[in-house]
């Protein structure tokens, strides 16, 4: 042990540094630090941004004038899709992770995030997906279907290329990183904090990143869901949304709008984060309503996900549907208002400085007060039947994203640049560029409402010049190169700043939140030492003056400020009290995420080529690698209570029940339960509303396999909670026994499972034999993965990583197979029981 | 083709909601602004207001009074635009396809007459459209007499609309549908009811395949 009890700041960085830092030229590509992965996040996600604004751009200069030959509908239709998917799923999402990624840490008082490996393996996924887009659109493939793709318009009969196939396959690539990140930030909130920051002591920026996350974990599944399938039906035949055998387009639309409408509130929750943080800041004051603001982030929450039908006003849906959404819609505007009137009273009762962040921020208030504002009429039904899939609309939609995400998030880059390089501005351009940005938008998007109320629908490429829409058109496009200028010189103004601005002092803004204890830019350990909190203030606390704080850590006076065998560690505690807990161990950087992503890859550029195949040996690979990181990682002798400095002790995590990793198969599961809850979903809903029902055969199926199924899954979790029982723990033999039950157990249901399956007669025939025949597909591959980590168990078992204290991965495993057992039934309850009940 | 230029009940009512909406909107957002500039012109302004102000009355008061009259009043409006289902309204069964749209008529005798792209009805009275497509969604729209409905493959939506003159109306396909979208267009013939006989009069019989809509409402 090289324990030191150094006070020599330098010392201590020189030895954490050695252990935290990534290898330079080709070694960086194996970084998973979360202020480099998220920095890298965020570059590349304002690169996609300079995509998605040229195509814009190609758009404005398409409508600016009547009957225009520059772009025909082929192009058109491609440039407007790629504008709404690259925007969405390649700008907004990435940009906040990556911010959450470098912020969440530091201002947590952590050294990294929970899962640095997966930040990366994310990054790279996110990379290579977006690629493939962009790849599609330079070839002229890319989708041309509208970023929402419905059906049957997306289906193989009436979008027959591979454009369809690339947006589908792309996005679920990219939507890997956003499933990854979500379970990273939620369990980097909940378990690495400063000991002593309880939830009610988290800075605000954490308890928004904290819901959005919980929205995207429950939010994505069913994007993918609706994906996957849709890319069975292109690819296989199976029809979930072909009217003519059962199936039902507006399954794809419930589906698309059960993830697309938390998505909004998935992409403004992060900007109104960065607005309660950054605003008491410049308005030299805490923030009013702390509690209520946290209250009202989670009603957002849960309002968003009950909205998703007012994006289908126009679909026919019954009279009492559309008012109890109606009303539901309108509801936001609640805890929308009370955040507002929170910012607006903060700013009310302290010294607001007119600093060029602040600027930035009352763009957002002037545009998204406006957003909102047409958000209320468009939940009013009637008027939604005029305006919807009209320019209002897509005025509407530029105010809201815009105004509660741009405008915020330039606020951010602003605030937070001195951080991230150590520099502040010379000269700024950023003021001319809020102006340039700010008036063309509103020049582009004020009047755009009116060219919608005068009847232009959205996505047509050229109109005549009879209806009157000219001028309006020539108007909007003009505001749109002000606009597109003044992000350029934004651009222009950051790269300045970053390459050739002064050194920063600390702390520029006199906040008095621990990012801006680190140094800047910050070391890659962030703290040399973590701190002890005891207020939503930390900065403040130590002697009132911030820089106290900041040294004390770099001395080394606060929790692990000293280097432990080689090992990158950081603290975790419990979850409300954020009471110390455990010494969580961190990897170093690893070129394994990136080779396991190009895996990745090789499985959806395979899927998209149709070399199912390699596709699955690609997937099964796949997995192999994920396994693969855990080799070596663990410890093969019991640690007990470790000293983390300050006279205070705390066992490591892999040998405490809360877990981060224990955590995260948690969090997965309830991802995984949300995508198969809309799996079933789907198949109730074609049942109940699709036409082309019932079906022309009703299955009986195999009682005998179905029991088989049965007893293997109930052999399966019974062995698995044996497994980690104490005494089993206690004995090698006897818990590798019970994992082999677990592991036989799964064998068995994957038997009956695929027996069933076989025994299902041409799925494409009918919605119901396919949805049957995926049903199955998708509790079988969760037994066959129950069977691999029963394995899995026995492995690390052997090789000594188990004992009664260390039974992390047996718990962690324990869970899957717990879990798979409860969706097997379930799914024989289904294929079973919907015919009785149904059918009758 | 302006939703504000109305020419039948439905779009009239819909148009009237909207200066309601502006109207307030433009209160609201000038108020909310006026509270923001103060906050900036005469610093410390609210220092002796109560913190629940803002959250209490701001948050919850000021969007509860604004928001029920506004839900009220569109509820109200709103269910006056549904179809009635009066058995004496004129039906006609609008099929689209990509890019057509096409409309059959079916008389007191049991035939069925069809026209394709344009829509006649009787000026002054009302008509109940039923609406499907036999290949992707589109959306049938005549801004200046209504809002607008899906028309979803396996489905029938219905819409219910009149115009108040004689007159041709623009109508377009809203929902994006493909390559050739745009020129989805139709035109809506109202006529006087004489002349709206002799129209029916003088269209083709319907050809089976493009009878009444079906699948599941």
């Amino acid at each position: 042990m090289t324990d030191t009890t150094a006070t020599d700041p330098i010392r201590l960085h020189k030895q954490l540094d050695r252990i935290w830092s990534t290898a330079p030229g080709f070694g960086r590509l194996s970084a998973v630090n979360h202020t480099i992965v998220g920095r890298r996040f965020i570059v590349t996600a304002f690169v996609f941004f300079g995509i998605g604004g040229i195509l814009a751009m190609l758009i404005r200069a398409q409508l600016a004038t009547p009957r225009s030959a520059f772009l025909g509908p082929e192009i058109y239709n491609q440039v407007f899709t790629m504008h709404g998917t690259a925007m969405m799923f390649l700008f907004a999402i990435p940009l906040f992770e990556g911010l959450a990624m470098y912020l969440l840490p530091k201002m947590l008082g952590a050294r990294d995030m929970a899962f640095p490996r997966l930040s990366a393996y994310g990054y790279w996924c996110y990379v290579f997906g977006g690629s493939m887009l962009i790849i599609g659109l330079v070839l002229g493939l890319a989708p041309d279907g509208g970023w929402f793709m419905y059906t049957p318009l997306s289906s193989r009969t009436y979008t027959p290329g591979i454009n369809a196939d690339i947006w589908l396959i792309g996005i679920t690539f990219v939507e890997i990183s956003a499933l990854s990140a979500a379970i990273e930030i939620i369990v980097t909130i909940f378990k690495l904090r400063a000991p002593g920051m309880s939830l009610d002591k988290m800075p605000l920026f954490a308890w928004y990143m904290l819901v959005t996350a919980f929205m995207m974990l429950f939010g994505f599944p069913p994007l993918i869901v609706g994906s996957v399938l849709l890319e069975i039906e292109r690819a296989f035949d199976l029809p979930f949304f072909d009217p003519a055998r059962g199936g039902d387009p507006l399954l794809w639309q419930h589906l698309f709008w059960l993830f697309g409408h938390p998505e909004v509130y998935i992409i403004f929750l992060p900007a109104a984060g960065v607005m309660s943080t950054v605003l008491p800041v410049l308005a030299r004051r805490e923030i009013i309503g702390y509690i209520w603001i946290v209250v009202s982030i989670v009603a957002m929450a849960f309002l968003s996900f009950g909205l998703w039908v007012h994006h289908m006003f126009t679909v026919g849906i019954p009279h009492l549907a559309l008012a109890f959404f109606s009303a539901a819609s309108t509801a936001v505007a609640f805890p929308t208002a009370v955040q507002f009137f929170a910012w607006i009273g903060t700013l009310a009762s302290g010294r607001p400085q007119l600093k060029l962040p602040m600027l930035f921020l009352l763009g957002f208030f002037f545009v998204f007060a406006m957003g909102g504002l047409t958000g209320v009429m468009l939940a009013i039904v009637p008027f939604n039947w005029q305006v919807h899939d009209t320019h209002f609309v897509v005025a509407h939609l530029h105010y809201v994203l815009v105004g509660g995400f741009i405008f915020p998030m330039l606020a951010a880059a602003y605030y937070w640049l001195p951080h991230f390089s150590g520099r502040s501005p010379r000269h700024s351009l950023g003021i001319t560029a809020f102006w340039l940005i700010f008036v063309g938008f509103n020049l582009t998007f004020l009047i755009m409402h009116l060219t919608g109320l005068l009847g232009m629908p959205r996505r047509i490429y050229t109109y005549d010049d009879a209806a009157g829409w000219e001028w309006l058109n020539l108007v909007s496009s003009i505001g749109s190169f002000v606009m597109a200028i003044g992000f350029a010189l934004f651009t222009v103004d950051i790269v300045l700043q970053v390459t050739m601005g002064r050194r920063a002092k600390r702390n520029p803004w006199g906040a008095k939140t621990l990012e801006w204890a680190t140094a800047m830019p910050p070391p890659t350990y962030n703290f040399a030492s973590l701190p002890s909190v005891t207020s939503r203030t930390p900065l403040t606390e130590s002697g009132g003056k911030s820089d106290n704080l900041a040294i004390d850590l770099a001395r080394g006076q606060g929790y692990l400020g000293f280097v432990r065998d080689g090992r990158l560690e950081t603290l975790g505690v419990e979850i409300t009290s954020g009471r110390l807990e455990q010494v969580v161990r961190l990897p170093n950087s690893t070129f394994i995420p990136l080779f396991t992503a190009m895996i990745t890859g090789v499985f959806f550029v395979s899927v998209l080529l149709k070399f199912y195949l390699v596709a699955a040996i690609g997937f099964v690979v796949t997995i192999a690698m994920l396994l693969m990181w855990t080799r070596g990682w663990g410890d093969r002798a019991d640690r007990g209570l470790m000293s983390v400095g300050l006279g205070e002790e705390a066992p490591p995590h892999t040998e405490v029940t809360g877990a981060p990793s224990n955590w995260a198969m948690t969090l997965g599961l309830f991802a995984n339960g949300t995508a198969y809850a809309s799996l079933a979903f789907g198949m109730l809903f074609l049942w109940v509303v699709a036409p082309n029902w019932p079906p022309p055969v009703l299955l009986d199926p195999s009682v005998l396999a179905s029991a088989l199924a049965v007893v293997g899954l109930a052999a399966a979790a019974f062995a698995a909670a044996r497994s980690v029982a104490p005494a089993a723990l206690a004995r090698a033999p006897q818990r590798e026994l019970w994992l082999a039950v677990a592991g036989a157990g799964h064998g068995a249901a994957l038997a009956g499972f695929v027996v069933l399956m076989t025994a299902v007669p041409d799925p494409t025939r009918h919605a119901y034999l396919a949805a049957t025949f995926v049903l199955l597909a998708y509790v079988a591959l969760h037994a066959a993965l129950g069977v691999v980590f029963a394995a899995y168990g026995i492995v690390r078992s052997r090789a000594g990583y188990v004992s009664a204290l260390r039974s992390l991965d047996l718990r962690i495993g324990a869970q899957w197979h717990r879990y798979t057992a409860a969706i097997g039934l379930i799914a024989l309850l289904l294929i079973h029981g919907l015919p009785r009940v149904m059918g009758s | 083709m302006s939703t504000l230029d109305t020419a039948g009940p439905a779009a009239a009512s819909i148009a009237s909601l909207w200066w309601v909406m502006l109207i307030g909107a433009t209160l609201i957002f000038t108020f909310v602004m006026s509270l923001l500039a103060l906050t900036f012109f005469r610093p410390g302004i609210g220092r002796g207001t109560p913190v629940a102000w803002w959250l209490v009355g701001g948050g919850l008061a000021f969007p509860a009074v604004v928001l029920t009259p506004l839900l009220i009043y569109a509820l109200w409006s709103g269910e006056r635009l549904f179809p009635t289902g009066d058995p004496a309204v004129a039906q006609v069964d609008v099929v689209a396809r990509q890019w057509e749209w096409t409309f059959t008529y079916r008389n007191a005798t049991g035939g069925a007459v069809r026209s394709s792209n344009t829509l006649h009805i009787q000026a002054g009275q009302p008509v109940q459209l039923n609406i499907t497509s036999t290949d992707v969604i589109h959306a049938f729209w005549v801004p200046r007499l209504a809002g607008k409905i899906d028309a979803i493959p396996g489905h029938v939506t219905v819409l219910q609309l009149k115009a108040d003159t004689p007159g041709v109306y623009r109508g377009l396909c809203a929902e994006f549908c493909g390559v050739a979208h745009l020129e989805m267009q139709f035109a809506v013939e109202a006529h006087e009811a004489g002349a709206f006989d002799a129209v029916i009069g003088g269209l083709p019989p319907a050809t089976p395949d493009v009878n009444a809509p079906r699948g599941r409402p």
